[in-house]
C-alpha cells in the first residue's frame, strides 16, 4: 500500500465497536450457562472516522470524556484491532498513553530505566549512552540504585518522562500526558513540545485541553459520540469545542436544579448583543463592550440585576439597580446592562433576575441563561486568574 | 520473521527476559542461587522416597541421575507452560498501552524457563559425575529432546495463553492437566515397569514422554526403553514429533488470531 509521501498516517472510513458483555463471560462455566444468550451488548465507540495527518504536523485530536479519542488514539498506535476501515502510518510511531509504562516498582530506577528504554525501541548500547543525560534531567542522580517503590509519584513522573522525551521516531502520539504532574512538571511538557513543534516533527495529540491545542497544533479534529464532528484549524476546533460543551452544561445544569428553581417564574427575555453593533453576538474578545438586555412584562418589577458566571459556577459580579440605585418605574419593561469584558479567555453565562421595591423580593429569577465565550487574544493575554485588575509594579 | 530479528525487538526481548530473572528470586537471600537448589533438593526428596524407601529402578544402574534428568526435563515443560499461560494477562499493563509484538510476551517466559532448565542440567551434570556416569558422544543429541520439549511446550503457550485472557478457569484446568500428565510420562517409574506393550506405546506418543526416554537413552543409560525400541524402529516413532508440530502450528494460529483482541479483552 502506497502511502503519499508527504502523509504521516491516513485514517480511513475506521469504526470500531466493543462487546460489552451483561455479566463476567470469563469462564467457561459463564459460557455454557448462556449459550443461547448472546449475553452482550454491542457498542460503536466510533463510526466512520476519515483523516489524515500530513508530516510535520502537530494534530490534536479533540473531545469530551468519553467521546472515542482515547479508542482512537489506541486504534492508531495499532493496540486496538479495527472493525472496518483501514488505518495507514509511514514511519516509525510510539504511543505515549501513559508515562512510564512497564515501570515495575520492585526493580531499581536504573532497571527500569533499561527496561522502559528497551520498551521503546531503544537497545541496551543505546540506553547506555542517554544514561546520566536521563538522570540528570531527572534530578534523580542519588536514587537510581533504590527499588522504584521507594520513590515518590512524582519522581516515577519525572523518570518516566525524562525516558520519554528521548524517544526517537517519525510519529509520536500522545494521550493527555499532562494529565498528570504538578505545574512545574507541565511547563517542562510544554517545553518539549515547542522542541517538537520546531524540529517539525510529526505529533498526534488527544487532549480536552483547548489552550494548548491552539498554541501547539496546527491541525485538530474534534470528536462528539464516537463521530468526527469538525475537521480544521485548532481555533475553529475550539469554538466547537465550546459551543459542546456549552450545550452539555446546560443540558445537566436543567436535569440538576429543574427541582431548586421550580417554583421561581422565568419570565424573563435575556439577551446578549455586542454593544459596538447592537447586533446579537456571543463571542467576544477581551476588552470588548456586551450589551445584556432584559425584557419583562411584569409591572410589579422595580430593580434588576444581572451575574456573570464562569461555566464552572464561579460567580464574577453581579450588580443590581437596587444597591445602585439606578431607579425606574412600573411603565419601564426594557433595561439594558453594559460591560466592559476584561475577563480571561473561557466559557461564561449570564444569570439574571428581577425584583420588587428591594432586592429580597424576587419576581422572576433565571438562573442559566445564556452563555457566552471570551476568546484568547493572542499572546498578549498573559496574566492568570479571571480579571484583570488595575495594577502597577514599583521598585 | 523480519519483525523477528529486527534490533529493538531483540533488545526488547533481551530485557524481559532480565526483567523476569531479577524479579523471581526479588528478596531472597540466596537469589540466584535457587536456581540450582530448588532442582538439587527436589533430588534428595526424591531420591529418599523412590530410591531408599521404595526401591523403584534396582534394575537401571544410576537411577538417580535418570530420575532426576526426567523430573528436570518435565520442570522445564511445567514451568515454561504455567508462565506461559499467565504472561499475557500479567502484562496488561504492556498490552493496553505499549504497541509490542505479542508473541514477544510469551516468547519471553519461555526463554527464562529455558535459561532456567539449563541452570538444572548444571545440577545433573554434577551428579553424573558423582554417579560415575561416562559420558559418551551420543549426549550431543540431548539438544534435539530439548527442542522437541521446547517447541511442544511453546505450541502449548501459544494456545494457553491466548485462551486465558477470554477463559480465566484454563489456569486450573491446566493444573489438573499437568498433574495427570506427570504420572502418565515415565518420570518417577522406569517405563520397563509397565509390562503392556500396547500401554508403552501409547505413553511413548506423548512427546515428552518419548524425549525424556530419549534423554535419559543417550546421557545416562542405554537401559532405557524408548520409542524407536517400543515401535520397533516402525515409522510410529515421528508421531510424536508430529504431534509436537501440530500443536505449535495450532497454538501458533489460534494465537495469532486472538493477539488483535487482547488489548479490549484483559
Amino acid at each position: 500500500m502506497a502511502l503519499d509521501k508527504g502523509i504521516a498516517v491516513k485514517v480511513s472510513h475506521v469504526s470500531k465497536s466493543f462487546r460489552l458483555p451483561h455479566e463476567s463471560q470469563n469462564s467457561i462455566k459463564g459460557r455454557l450457562i448462556n449459550f443461547n444468550n448472546k449475553g452482550y451488548e454491542i457498542q460503536y465507540t466510533l463510526k466512520d472516522i476519515s483523516f489524515e495527518v500530513k508530516k510535520g504536523d502537530f494534530f490534536g485530536i479533540v473531545g469530551r470524556n468519553g467521546s472515542g479519542k482515547s479508542t482512537l488514539l489506541k486504534l492508531i498506535s495499532g493496540i486496538y484491532a479495527v472493525d472496518e476501515g483501514t488505518i495507514e502510518t509511514n514511519g516509525k510511531l510510539v504511543p505515549f498513553i501513559e508515562l512510564g509504562v512497564g515501570f515495575n516498582p520492585e526493580l531499581s530506577g536504573r532497571d527500569n530505566v533499561y527496561l522502559n528504554g528497551a520498551l521503546l525501541g531503544f537497545s541496551r548500547k543505546e540506553v547506555d549512552m542517554m544514561y546520566d543525560d536521563i538522570v540528570a534531567f531527572a534530578e534523580l542522580e542519588r536514587f537510581m540504585d533504590q527499588k522504584l517503590k521507594n520513590y515518590s509519584s512524582g519522581m516515577q513522573v519525572r523518570l518516566a518522562f525524562s525516558i520519554a522525551i528521548r524517544a526517537n521516531t517519525d510519529i509520536l502520539v500522545l494521550d493527555e500526558v499532562l494529565a498528570v504532574g504538578d505545574e512545574a512538571f507541565q511547563k517542562k511538557c510544554i517545553a518539549i513540545f515547542e522542541q517538537y513543534k520546531a524540529r517539525k516533527q510529526t505529533i498526534i495529540l488527544v487532549t480536552h485541553d483547548m489552550s494548548i491545542v491552539e498554541k501547539f497544533c496546527n491541525r485538530a479534529i474534534f470528536i462528539e459520540d464516537g463521530e468526527l464532528k469538525k475537521e480544521g484549524s485548532p481555533t475553529e476546533i475550539a469554538l466547537q469545542y465550546s459551543d459542546s460543551n456549552n450545550a452539555s452544561y446546560a443540558k445537566d445544569k436543567q436535569t440538576a436544579e429543574k427541582r431548586k428553581m421550580a417554583k421561581i417564574k422565568r419570565d424573563i427575555d435575556i439577551e446578549i448583543l455586542s454593544a459596538k453593533t447592537g447586533e446579537k453576538q456571543n463571542r467576544f474578545s477581551y476588552g470588548d463592550k456586551m450589551l445584556v438586555r432584559l425584557k419583562w412584562d411584569d409591572p410589579r418589577v422595580k430593580s434588576a440585576g444581572v451575574a456573570l458566571l464562569k461555566l464552572s459556577g464561579e460567580n464574577l459580579f453581579a450588580p443590581n439597580t437596587y444597591q445602585d440605585r439606578f431607579r425606574f418605574d412600573e411603565n419601564t419593561h426594557e433595561i439594558e446592562y453594559e460591560v466592559e469584558l476584561n475577563i480571561t479567555a473561557g466559557d461564561y453565562f449570564i444569570k439574571a433576575g428581577l425584583f420588587g421595591k428591594t432586592d429580597q423580593i424576587i419576581i422572576a429569577f433565571d438562573d442559566e441563561g445564556p452563555a457566552f465565550i471570551v476568546e484568547p487574544e493572542g499572546s498578549k493575554q498573559r496574566w492568570g486568574g479571571l480579571t484583570r485588575l488595575n495594577y502597577k509594579w514599583k521598585i | 520473521m523480519k519483525q523477528f530479528v529486527s534490533k529493538s525487538n531483540r533488545a526488547l526481548l533481551a530485557e524481559l527476559v532480565r526483567t523476569d530473572f531479577k524479579l523471581r528470586y526479588q528478596g531472597s537471600l540466596l537469589g540466584y542461587a535457587w536456581s540450582l537448589l530448588k532442582p538439587l533438593f527436589l533430588f534428595v526428596i526424591l531420591y529418599i522416597v523412590f530410591v531408599y524407601f521404595l526401591r523403584l529402578g534396582k534394575d537401571i544402574p544410576h537411577f538417580p541421575v535418570y530420575l532426576l534428568l526426567g523430573i528436570v526435563l518435565w520442570n522445564f515443560f511445567v514451568e515454561m507452560t504455567m508462565q506461559s499461560l499467565s504472561s499475557i494477562v500479567g502484562r496488561g499493563d504492556l498490552i493496553r498501552k505499549i504497541r509490542i509484538p505479542r508473541w514477544m510476551i510469551v516468547f519471553s517466559s519461555s526463554m527464562s524457563a529455558t535459561i532456567n532448565l539449563f541452570l538444572s542440567l548444571i545440577v545433573v551434570a554434577v551428579f553424573m559425575i558423582i554417579n560415575h556416569v561416562t559420558f559418551t558422544p551420543s549426549i550431543l543429541l540431548l539438544p534435539l529432546y530439548l527442542l522437541l520439549i521446547y517447541v511442544f511446550a511453546l505450541g502449548c503457550s501459544l494456545f494457553l495463553s491466548a485462551a486465558y485472557v477470554k477463559f480465566r478457569d484454563l489456569s486450573y484446568i491446566w493444573e489438573i492437566i499437568l498433574q495427570a500428565g506427570f504420572y502418565a510420562t515415565p518420570i518417577i517409574y522406569p517405563l520397563q515397569m509397565i509390562k503392556n506393550d500396547f500401554v508403552e506405546k501409547i505413553l511413548l506418543l506423548n512427546p515428552i514422554a518419548q524425549a525424556i526416554q530419549g534423554a535419559r537413552y543417550n546421557v545416562v543409560t542405554h537401559e532405557t526403553l524408548t520409542s524407536f525400541k517400543a515401535w520397533d524402529g516402525s515409522w510410529y516413532i515421528i508421531m510424536p514429533s508430529i504431534l509436537t508440530i501440530t500443536i505449535f502450528i495450532g497454538g501458533l494460529l489460534y494465537f495469532k488470531s486472538q493477539a488483535k483482541y487482547f488489548a479490549e479483552n484483559i
